[in-house]
C-alpha cells in the first residue's frame, strides 16, 4: 500500500484586520505549487481571507493578544486549510445573502463571509472547540485531474 | 496591513450623448474603504447625476465588507433614481459579485469603452 505522504505549512497572524492577506498569499503560493489553476487560486484566497476575517473579528474579537492559526495541510489531491481562533466557534449558519432584502434596508449588507467560503470551496466545516477555545473553520479544495 | 483606498471622480459623456459620472476606485476595498467608498458616492452632486458608473480596474483585493459598501451604495443610488454600473473587476470578483447577487442592481462590463457603449 503506497503511503499518503501531506506537506504542512503554518502560518500564525495577529488578530489585526488586513493580516488576512497574509493567509492569502500563503494558500495561494501553496495552492500554486500544488499545480491548481488560477481560477481555483482565487477562489482559494478568498475563502481563506474570509474565514480570516470571521476568526479575527467575531472568534478573537480583535483582541490583538490573541491569535489566528493557518494550517494548510497539502495532499496529492487536495489541499486543506484549518483557520483556528480563541472563539466558541459559529453557533448557526448564516443564511444565504438576499440581495432583494439588503438593497430594501431589510437585511445587513454584510453578513456574506461564510455563503462566500461555502460558494468557493468544495468543503467546508466549521467546528466549535471544546471549553469555547480552538474553534477551527476547515475548507477543502481538490485537485481535479480531469479538468 | 490594508492599501488604503483612493477614490477620483470624472465627468464624461457617452456615445450617446448622455452625462456619466465616473467613481474610480485603487487599492483594497475593505471595511477601512468607507469613506472612500460611500463618502466619495455622497460627496457628489445631488439631483443632477442620472448615470454613475464604477471603476474597479485599479482594485486588487474585495472582502465581504467591501462589497457590503458596494450594497449600501447601490442602495443609495436607487434611492436616488440612478442608475449604477462597474466595469474593471477581474474573472474572479466578477463571478463573486454574479454569486452575491449585485448584478441585479448594477450591470457590469469588462472595460470603460464597453460601458459608455452601452449608456
Amino acid at each position: 500500500m503506497s503511503e499518503i505522504k501531506t506537506t504542512t505549512v503554518e502560518v500564525r497572524l495577529p488578530s489585526r484586520m488586513g493580516f488576512e492577506k497574509v493567509a492569502m498569499s500563503t494558500a495561494s503560493a501553496v495552492a500554486k505549487l500544488m499545480g491548481f489553476p488560477e481560477e481555483r487560486v482565487e477562489d482559494l484566497k478568498t475563502a481563506v481571507a474570509e474565514a480570516c476575517i470571521n476568526a479575527i473579528e467575531h472568534g478573537n474579537r480583535l483582541n490583538e493578544k490573541l491569535s489566528v492559526g493557518v494550517v494548510l495541510s497539502a495532499s496529492v489531491d487536495s489541499l486543506e486549510v484549518k483557520v483556528i481562533d480563541d472563539g466558541k466557534g459559529m453557533s448557526k449558519k448564516q443564511a444565504k445573502p438576499d440581495i432583494d432584502r439588503k438593497m430594501h434596508g431589510e437585511e445587513d449588507p454584510r453578513g456574506m463571509g461564510m455563503f462566500l467560503i461555502q460558494a468557493l470551496v468544495d468543503e467546508a466545516e466549521w467546528v466549535a472547540g471544546s471549553e469555547g477555545r480552538a474553534s477551527y473553520v476547515r475548507l477543502v479544495i481538490r485537485l481535479d485531474k480531469d479538468a | 496591513m490594508q492599501s488604503e483606498t483612493k477614490s477620483r471622480v470624472d465627468q464624461l459623456t457617452s456615445p450617446a450623448g448622455h452625462a456619466v459620472t465616473v467613481l474610480r476606485f485603487e487599492g483594497d476595498i475593505a471595511s477601512t474603504s468607507k469613506e472612500a467608498v460611500l463618502g466619495a458616492y455622497q460627496a457628489l452632486p445631488k439631483g443632477t447625476i442620472k448615470q454613475v458608473l464604477l471603476d474597479f480596474t485599479k482594485v486588487d483585493y474585495i472582502n465581504s465588507s467591501g462589497i457590503a459598501l458596494v450594497i449600501q451604495l447601490l442602495m443609495e443610488a436607487a434611492n436616488a433614481g440612478q442608475k449604477v454600473y462597474a466595469f474593471g473587476l477581474s474573472a474572479h470578483f466578477t463571478k463573486v459579485f454574479t454569486m452575491v447577487g449585485i448584478t441585479k442592481y448594477a450591470g457590469l462590463f469588462p472595460g470603460q469603452t464597453e460601458a459608455l457603449a452601452a449608456l
